[in-house]
């Protein structure tokens, strides 16, 4: 009786003993990603690649957010002011930020990195030429000083892509700016494992346990970002087919970007659900440096002949991902959303267009569209691109060469017959396009450098009025002057909008309050 | 002795002419890696910048002066998009695909040497024609199409083994095992395809040769026969399983690509795509180091199957 009551005992000991042991062993938290492409660049200020923003919003923090309304909010400021004639700005930032090194934020930081963006970006450039000048006057107080007033000062701040203003270590942020930084010390919800990190493979995150949370429940990418997820793992799966049978099997949660071709299949699977992952448009840049496309008209003639809805049909999308028709260069549902001008091109029209392209004039210039053979989507585009042009009499010469090849072709000013071009297509996310100044294939001011040169003095002087003006009526009636302009001038064609699609293990929580357009993974638990 | 280190100097100007050829290949080739870093938005001043700060923009000559300057001190570069070491990058996929290529080499050879002794001693029967057939299916297939049916039906319809991913050894042997089972019998079946083909012909050529029939004569029994003819068969084996191995380095991109396998055909590919020329200028001078390094090995390897060889 004693030896039983003493073993009873001593594997009641040994079951306590083992108690935190066991709470010890409880593995972490981890969100598998199947990425849309490689991190290359740890830079979000170096590059505009997509991959490089998404990792930006993962470790750093900006001063403002956009919610998911759209609206600038305050994110790392605690509070701001601003004066009557809106030259003066000052912001506050919030107590206790801190970054990943436990480092405290001050706003000599802010500055510093504030600096660094208005070099790059289009936002801060404009902000820069109504002579902002930015000043840290205490630990925690940073002031802005313009010469003129400024429109979008908050919407500068909150910019969510192309160089979203992401706040660095003023040491790091003052590096010079000729190539990446590859330091990353933020003060965002996650920490990067640089000693886990596989180029082409797998990039690693952590929980931030310096993150300072608001206490505004997360909208967009504002609000709070604290996280239950221990540790975020980006997986690059080149081949969709793995990616999706990963997923299936629940060896990944969530595909970022689903290959168009998988999104009806994977409807019928009760395990997975499938979630817009933010509007897209297609375009088709024009060079308009030569011939043809340096005449308007004929522009306006190849306008005049896309179907957008076949132009993203083609590219896959299903029906309910895919618009029939969007009038606006902005994205359409967005807040700049108008169909100011597009009244004559609404209906594709191929007689139209074959009749307009005669009255421009168009002597059967070879018409040289470089083809990307490597991106499924973009050769689908520019294929319908080849048979849009034939079919109105263009003379179509379509070369097929890679991404890499087209990236540093299209930078060459040179005829098309002596290794330029004529046209080429691509994508653009809503962040990317749905303003006259983040939407930079608008940018038509003359001796620009942006491919495709676009050139038009009243398109520039609309996009600098609507720029600086702060009466919303105005700034709306300006817009649709803009926009009108734009239909006139062509600076390039808008291919048509479709929403890309996220695909998730559906026993994932908080995928309804994820941002569409922004893997806004912290908000996921599982 | 002198042979090899004859041989072994021989591979000098080998290696000199891989590197010139490499570094003309890719640079002259179209394409710009400052255009892609920059992004879609970039300016043509923000690409020449950017084309300035990584020293693209220096006459061909003089890259490729720096760049094998380097090699010599033992510093393969830093790749433009990652600023990772090259070294490191290396070190990161070499595991994976080695591997591979040992353990493809492994199943390879249990299976394809008796499979094509088997076929050849059974000749024309339907043992033969069974083998034959099993090789030819496996070497038309396409690599990727067998790889998805893998996984559809031991990974997906059988939750056997992992969809994806690799394991370090490290991290335990099993893991390791269980990771590399599915790519490995993907890429064996084309290799035990031709190594089957090769040691049938080979050992059928064999099996007609007169001390054959005298040993079969002396009353030797199966095996012993087959023992005397797989050693004289053994050199074109040897000699197909060693241009397999240099191939497997170097060619294992399919199969790490459906298995999201980090292994170095992958990192190629990724850095062909995106002009990364350090890396794939590395990458490149090393597989032609090693496919160099392997014939040497097998030819060395004859003297092991047939004494009489001398060099």
């Amino acid at each position: 009786m004693k030896r039983r009551t003493l073993a009873a005992l001593a594997a009641l000991a040994l079951s306590a003993a083992s108690l935190p042991a066991l709470a010890q062993t409880t593995p972490p938290k981890t969100l598998k990603v199947v990425a849309h492409a490689d991190l290359k660049i740890l830079d979000p200020t170096f590059t505009t690649a997509y991959i490089s923003r998404n990792f930006g919003h993962m470790v750093y923090d900006t001063l403002f957010a956009q919610d998911a309304t759209g609206k600038p909010q305050p994110q790392m400021v605690e509070k701001y002011t601003t004066s009557k004639d809106g030259k003066q700005w000052s912001f506050t930032l919030r107590p206790g930020l801190k970054f990943s090194d436990g480092a405290a934020v001050t706003s000599a930081d802010a500055v510093a990195s504030l600096q660094r963006w208005a070099a790059r970006d289009s936002l801060g450039r404009a902000m820069t030429g109504v002579g902002a000048e930015w000043k840290a006057t205490d630990a925690r107080t940073l002031t802005l000083t313009l010469n003129e007033p400024f429109g979008m000062v908050l919407d500068a701040l909150a910019k969510p892509s192309g160089f979203p203003p992401v706040i660095l270590p003023e040491r790091i942020a003052k590096l010079p700016a000729a190539s990446p930084l590859t330091e990353v010390v933020g003060s965002g919800p996650f920490i990067f494992k640089r000693d886990e990190w596989v180029p082409g493979n797998k990039t690693v995150f952590v929980r931030n346990p310096n993150y300072v949370a608001r206490s505004e429940p997360p909208s967009g990418l504002a609000g709070s970002k604290k996280t239950t997820l221990d540790r975020v793992e980006w997986l690059y799966l080149p081949d969709a087919n793995s990616a999706v049978s990963a997923l299936k099997r629940g060896e990944v949660d969530y595909i970022e970007q689903l290959a168009p071709d998988y999104i009806a299949p994977l409807r019928t699977d009760s395990n997975i659900k499938i979630g817009s992952g933010g509007a897209y448009q297609g375009f088709l840049v024009m060079n308009q440096l030569h011939a043809p496309f340096d005449n308007p008209k004929v522009r306006q003639a190849l306008l005049q002949a896309v179907n957008q809805e076949r132009f993203v049909a083609a590219m896959g999308f299903p029906l309910d991902m895919r618009m029939a028709y969007c009038a606006t260069y902005f994205i359409c549902g967005s807040p700049n959303d108008t169909s100011a001008g597009a009244e004559p091109f609404r209906k594709a029209d191929v007689a139209k267009a074959k009749k307009m392209l005669a009255d421009a004039g168009y002597k059967g210039e070879k018409v040289v569209l470089m083809v990307p053979s490597d991106v499924p989507y973009l050769n689908a585009e520019a294929l319908m691109a080849a048979q849009t042009m034939k079919s109105i009499g263009l003379n179509v010469d379509a070369q097929t060469m890679d991404w890499a090849s087209i990236g540093a072709r299209r930078a060459k000013r040179d005829a098309p017959d002596a290794g330029g071009w004529n046209i080429y297509v691509t994508v653009a996310g809503e962040f990317d396009v749905n303003s006259p100044i983040s939407n930079a294939y608008l940018g038509a001011a003359c001796g620009n450098t942006l491919p495709g040169w676009p050139c038009d003095k009243k398109l520039d002087e609309l996009r600098t009025a609507w720029l600086k003006e702060t009466v919303p009526a105005k700034r709306k009636e300006l817009l649709d002057a803009f926009q009108t302009r734009a239909y006139e001038a062509v600076p390039y064609i808008n291919a048509g909008q479709y929403s890309a699609a996220f695909a998730a293990r559906a026993s994932l929580k908080g995928l309804d309050k994820m941002w569409a357009g922004m893997p806004t993974v912290w908000v996921l638990d599982k | 002795m002198g042979y090899i280190v004859r041989r072994f100097l021989s591979t000098l100007p080998v290696m000199a002419v891989v590197a010139v050829v490499v570094f003309l290949l890719i640079h002259l080739s179209p394409g710009d890696p400052a255009a892609l870093i920059a992004g879609d938005l970039a300016t043509t001043e923000d690409i020449d910048k950017l084309r300035a700060a990584l020293g693209l923009n220096l006459p061909l000559w003089q890259q490729f002066g720096l760049w094998i300057g380097k090699i010599f001190t033992g510093d393969l570069g830093t790749s433009i998009f990652t600023q990772v070491p090259v070294t490191q990058l290396l070190g990161q996929r070499l595991e994976p695909t080695v591997s591979i290529a040992a353990l493809t080499m492994l199943i390879t050879l249990v299976t394809a040497v008796p499979l094509g002794t088997l076929a050849a001693y059974f000749a024309g029967t339907w043992i033969d024609r069974l083998v034959m057939l099993f090789a030819v299916l496996a070497f038309s297939v396409p690599v990727f199409l067998i790889g998805y049916l893998l996984v559809y039906t031991f990974a997906v319809q059988l939750p056997w083994f992992p969809v994806q991913g690799y394991v370090n050894f490290s991290e335990g042997p099993g893991a390791w095992l269980r990771a590399l089972v599915l790519p490995c019998v993907n890429l064996a079946l084309v290799y035990i395809a031709l190594v089957t083909r090769m040691t049938r012909a080979t050992v059928l050529e064999v099996l007609h040769e007169d001390y054959i029939r005298t040993a079969r004569a002396k009353g030797l029994g199966v095996l012993p026969v087959l023992g005397h003819a797989l050693r004289n068969a053994a050199i074109p084996i040897a000699t197909t399983i060693g241009a397999g191995i240099a191939l497997l380095i170097g060619g294992v991109v399919v199969t790490e690509t459906v298995f999201a396998i980090p292994g170095v055909g992958r990192l190629v590919i990724d850095s062909v795509q995106r002009h990364d020329y350090p890396v794939i200028q590395s990458v490149l001078l090393l597989s032609a180091g090693v496919y160099v390094l392997i014939n040497l090995l097998i030819d060395l390897s004859y003297r092991l199957f047939d004494p009489r060889i001398q060099y």
